[in-house]
């Protein structure tokens, strides 16, 4: 699904620059979950910012589903992101003047689908993290893990083959948190690529695999025992 | 840009934002109306200019005769000149070419009566072609004609307002008037475009204030009028040769500055026209300055609509969006915004001029009115500059990387 080979990246900062990604190489199968740790700073967002195409690389190679993604413009990536990609947020990035069913058809209003289609399908993605009944509700009378939901909802809602999540869970409670990883487990196990960005030990140990940055560098990748979120639910 | 879908988005957007809508709606209606009532009120100043000062025909001189300040030919200075009714004739013959008409003015003020009814008021014993010197509108009956000055008829024409005095509700037509001791017949009521102290005249036959003066054949003043397609140039040297043959004629030195004198309506008018040009101007600066105001209050909204829209925008790319799509989005909503209530705050101002009217014309502001093209196209310009102010920020936004505008809290 993902080819990465030597990425680096780095950041002007004025004079000097900023050398955040120091050859990166990463590769991931179809149906994988992995998680991507590190400390702040180790770079692990801003490969996350790559490999969604918000942000572009220095030199290297990125194959995405067989895809090189090179001469990335804005309407390329835009394209791209639309077709390959869904996104869950830290701080849910929900639209807030539109209802949950709004946000979650948006990515398929750039698809070009038709209203009629758009909210059936909007409706049954919603229905799919449990929330059909909340479809008309703004993102403002929703709780923060009903908002991750919805965002989820709406990452799925274009039909992505990636999933990336940046610290899916970094806004809530322990409880919450696990309620989010039970649904991207059972996303995974119905076949969908994940990778989720996390700071956190046993949000980690969700996952299927392991990769830890540090200062722009892999220190480790290892699969690990996935512990079910469901036991905590 | 018709696409259903893109329209029921923006509509969506609109209604769900309110506040920002009307906002930015507003400005624009307001810069608009502004615009269309100080237009207006420009068009009324100039209503009450045309008024005061374009009254009379613009095509005539005025001759008038004084004393001489130069001896000539064995006259000494200070001789006074005086015109007779041979000098119409002469003037008559000698410049065919550049005559449309002439008429003679002599002004005496007299009290006049009508039964208990009296006042002091100017007459002015004239030609029948005086009529077009002055513009008058006659209301009732006829003016003086050829065969009153033939006849020297005891006729007279009152001006409006004589009538009101004089006769409140009757009709003066047929009836009869003291003038100065003498009774004329009232032939005719007239109104004047040009104030109410030309509504307060009585206008008799020249030469039957000759014969009540003795019979002589002095006059006070003579007008010309020349054919108006000798423009501007041909007056001029009309007016020339005029004063080079009546000098002749009344043996006044050709150098000498006083004795006759000519005002030409041409030139006062080409002053007053300058004026009005001037006027013009004000009124078209004030109009792009108002303008200028509401484009620049647009192009505020809009760099704060943007601002607002930041993260939407960065989430809506993150989802898919193009950049080209973003533009368009914000562009067809603020064009939709600004060309309603834009023409929203037109149809306003348009009304407020309309329902104004008369109201103000003691601040010199008679029937301000805007044309309808020029309303709707400085609408069209706002509108337009609107789009332009809204494309700036619009395309900075789109090229905006998502993940900038998803940082932005």
């Amino acid at each position: 699904m993902i080819q990465i080979n030597e990425l680096h990246k780095s950041y002007k900062m004025g004079s000097s620059s900023l050398h955040v990604l120091k050859g990166i190489n990463l590769s991931v199968e179809d149906g994988e979950l992995v998680a991507i740790m590190g400390s702040s700073g180790s770079g692990k967002s801003t490969l996350l910012n790559i490999i969604g195409m918000l942000d572009i690389l220095d030199t290297g190679t990125y194959e995405l589903d067989k895809v090189l993604i090179e001469d990335l413009d804005e309407t390329k990536a835009a394209k791209y992101r639309n077709k390959f990609l869904g996104f869950i947020f830290q701080s849910f990035n929900l639209i807030n003047y539109k209802t949950a069913l709004e946000n979650v058809s948006l990515p398929l209003y750039y698809q070009g689908v038709n209203r009629k289609e758009r909210q059936e399908k909007a409706l049954k993605y919603l229905a799919s993290v449990g929330l059909a009944d909340w479809a008309t509700h703004l993102p403002s009378e929703l709780s923060g893990g009903q908002k991750q939901r919805v965002a989820i909802a709406r990452a799925l809602a274009s039909e992505p083959k990636l999933l990336l999540a940046d610290e899916p869970t970094g806004a809530l409670d322990t409880q919450t948190s696990c309620e989010v990883m039970d649904i991207i487990q059972k996303i995974n196990q119905e076949g969908k690529t994940i990778l989720v960005v996390t700071h956190e030990e046993d949000i980690a140990q969700m996952c299927k695999r392991i990769v830890r940055l540090k200062d722009g560098v892999i220190i480790e990748d290892v699969k690990v025992n996935q512990v079910l979120a469901a036991q905590y639910v | 840009m018709f696409s259903q879908d893109r329209w029921q988005e923006i509509f969506e957007t609109i209604r769900k934002n309110k506040l920002r809508t009307f906002l930015s709606g507003f400005t624009v209606a307001l810069g608009i109306l502004i615009f269309i009532i100080l237009f207006g009120f420009g068009n009324g100043l100039k209503n009450t200019f045309k008024e005061f000062f374009l009254d009379d025909a613009t095509n005539t001189l005025y001759l008038f005769a004084g004393r001489t300040s130069k001896p000539y030919k064995g006259f000494k200075a200070n001789r006074r000149i005086e015109f007779k009714n041979d000098d119409l004739k002469d003037i008559k013959e000698n410049f065919p070419f550049f005559l449309e008409y002439i008429t003679p003015r002599i002004s005496r003020r007299a009290s006049v009566r009508y039964k208990n009814e009296f006042d002091n008021y100017n007459t002015r014993g004239i030609a029948p072609d005086h009529q077009y010197a002055e513009k008058t509108i006659m209301m009732s009956g006829r003016y003086i004609n050829e065969l009153d000055i033939k006849n020297k008829s005891k006729h007279a024409v009152i001006g409006r307002l004589v009538a009101r005095d004089l006769f409140k509700q009757e009709d003066p037509i047929g009836k009869f008037i003291d003038v100065g001791n003498s009774v004329f017949k009232v032939v005719g009521v007239f109104q004047d475009d040009g104030g109410d102290n030309e509504e307060r005249y009585i206008y008799i036959p020249y030469t039957t204030r000759q014969s009540l003066e003795k019979g002589n054949d002095k006059l006070d003043q003579i007008i010309v009028a020349f054919r108006p397609e000798l423009g501007h140039k041909g007056a001029v040297a009309f007016e020339r040769q005029l004063r080079a043959f009546l000098k002749e004629k009344k043996s006044i030195d050709p150098t000498d500055p006083s004795g006759i004198f000519i005002r030409n309506v041409a030139d006062q008018l080409k002053q007053n026209q300058q004026f009005a040009n001037v006027l013009q101007l004000i009124v078209t600066f004030v109009g792009l300055g108002t303008l200028i105001a509401g484009i620049i209050g647009i192009s505020n909204i809009m760099v704060f609509v943007v601002k607002e829209r930041t993260k939407e925008l960065g989430i809506r790319k993150a989802l898919g969006a193009t950049p080209k799509s973003v533009i368009q989005m914000i562009l067809q909503e603020s064009i939709f915004i600004t060309t309603i209530s834009g023409y929203v705050g037109m149809g306003v101002g348009i009304l407020i001029l309309n329902n104004i009217g008369e109201s103000l014309e003691d601040y010199f502001i008679k029937n301000p009115y805007i044309d309808i093209e020029t309303a709707l196209f400085s609408t069209l310009i706002l509108v337009i500059f609107g789009g332009i102010a809204g494309y700036i920020p619009a395309k900075r936004a789109a090229s905006i990387k998502p993940i900038v505008a998803l940082r932005d809290e």
